[in-house]
């Protein structure tokens, strides 16, 4: 399906997808060197069970900073393609990145929000995209001008395509499912940091 | 950066009258020790130590919307290979309780704070002067070095040192700055 003509694609028309038909789609895409910052919960889950790779940190407790984080690697090492992957209850309770963001311009980053409208892995509790706040709107207004919706998986994948060969920072969101995380991460946070930093070249 | 250079192993600083501000003695230090990026929530007592960062080419430093968001890109950075620091006001502090616990500790991640002391030595906010009290036991429990700067003289020692353990024990620390060292805000009525 291509964009609407006349109809801007955004929450109310965007397909319904899967996160981890997405995480895969996505993961498929990735350079072999590009950094993933997965967020908390079943974004996480997902980037997990999408197949492990060195240079993906799987962020526990601390809700929100998966773009912070992102960004930080993105000005250490700005060769580098970074994507952080986010939920929307994590980016609204860190929504002050993406001014952030904006204000450095990092051309490396890419933001990832998987919008399920809920708060999933506490019982599924609406968050305020269930009533109307837009993450793409919020995000081009804080100034991150390349920000869309994907329309459809096909649409996901141009936009994935884009933000990890072209000039950023970018935002795509994609509306999805309320299926759960198809597995958990290894909570073990000493080897994740050590695994990480092997796979950015900054520890051998 | 000869006045920023590691004293030797096993000698106090030589005892030297200290003709720098408490604020170029941290951007030198910083610099000494690669500390590149300096993320902050800006505060009047730090106002001169980031204009100082600002002009020298040598730091990246920018404001950031609360100081959760800041200490994640100093965590980020650490582990792209990038040093940095986190400067904020000790109201700022107390919101940072969580994902200190949850990301530099748990991570082993050793993110570098610099603290302006505001509550105490004649604060004027009963707010800021309640929430100074939570500071040193949330540092405390959570088991993360922390030193209170009140002494030009012992200010290029302790930031150096604090700087080289936390690399080398991969573990976050906090530097307070006392009003003792930089006058603190002062109440004008």
């Amino acid at each position: 399906m291509q964009a609407s003509e006349t109809k801007p694609i955004g929450p109310g028309n965007a397909q319904v997808m899967n996160r981890f038909e997405l995480t895969k789609r996505l993961v498929a895409k990735l350079p072999e060197d590009a950094a993933v910052i997965g967020g908390i919960g079943n974004t996480n889950f997902d980037l997990w069970m999408a197949g492990r790779r060195p240079q993906n940190f799987y962020m526990l407790g601390s809700m929100g900073l998966a773009c912070p984080i992102a960004l930080g690697v993105a000005l250490a090492q700005p060769q580098r393609r970074v994507v952080a992957l986010e939920g929307d209850g994590s980016l609204l309770m860190q929504l002050g990145v993406l001014a952030t963001i904006a204000m450095l311009k990092p051309k490396n980053l890419a933001l990832i929000v998987m919008d399920n409208a809920a708060y999933q892995i506490t019982g599924g509790q609406p968050t305020a995209t269930a009533v109307g706040a837009d993450l793409v709107t919020i995000a081009r207004g804080a100034g991150i001008t390349q920000s869309a919706w994907a329309a459809d998986e096909e649409m996901f994948d141009e936009l994935a395509t884009q933000a990890l060969t072209k000039d950023g920072p970018w935002l795509i969101a994609a509306r999805i499912d309320d299926k759960p995380g198809a597995g958990t991460t290894d909570r073990d946070p000493v080897v994740i940091t050590d695994r990480f930093m092997r796979g950015l070249g900054t520890k051998k | 950066m000869a006045n920023a250079a590691p004293t030797p192993s096993g000698t106090r600083p030589e005892a030297r009258p200290e003709t720098r501000s408490w604020h170029d003695i941290v951007r030198e230090t910083l610099k000494a020790n690669d500390v590149r990026l300096v993320t902050y929530v800006p505060d009047n007592v730090l106002k001169g130590l980031i204009a100082s960062v600002h002009a020298d080419p040598f730091f990246t430093a920018f404001a950031c919307t609360r100081e959760e968001e800041a200490l994640g890109i100093v965590a980020g950075a650490w582990m792209g290979g990038m040093r940095g620091i986190l400067l904020m006001q000790t109201s700022g502090f107390a919101t940072l309780a969580n994902v200190l616990a949850s990301l530099p500790v748990a991570f082993q991640i050793p993110t570098l704070m610099m603290i302006s002391e505001r509550g105490t030595l004649g604060e004027f906010n009963i707010g800021q002067a309640l929430v100074c009290r939570t500071m040193r036991p949330v540092l405390t429990s959570l088991a993360v070095e922390h030193h209170t700067l009140t002494r030009l003289d012992e200010l290029e020692f302790t930031v150096d040192r604090s700087i080289k353990q936390a690399m080398a024990t991969r573990a976050p620390v906090a530097l307070i700055l006392s009003p003792l060292l930089t006058g603190g805000k002062v109440f004008k009525a």
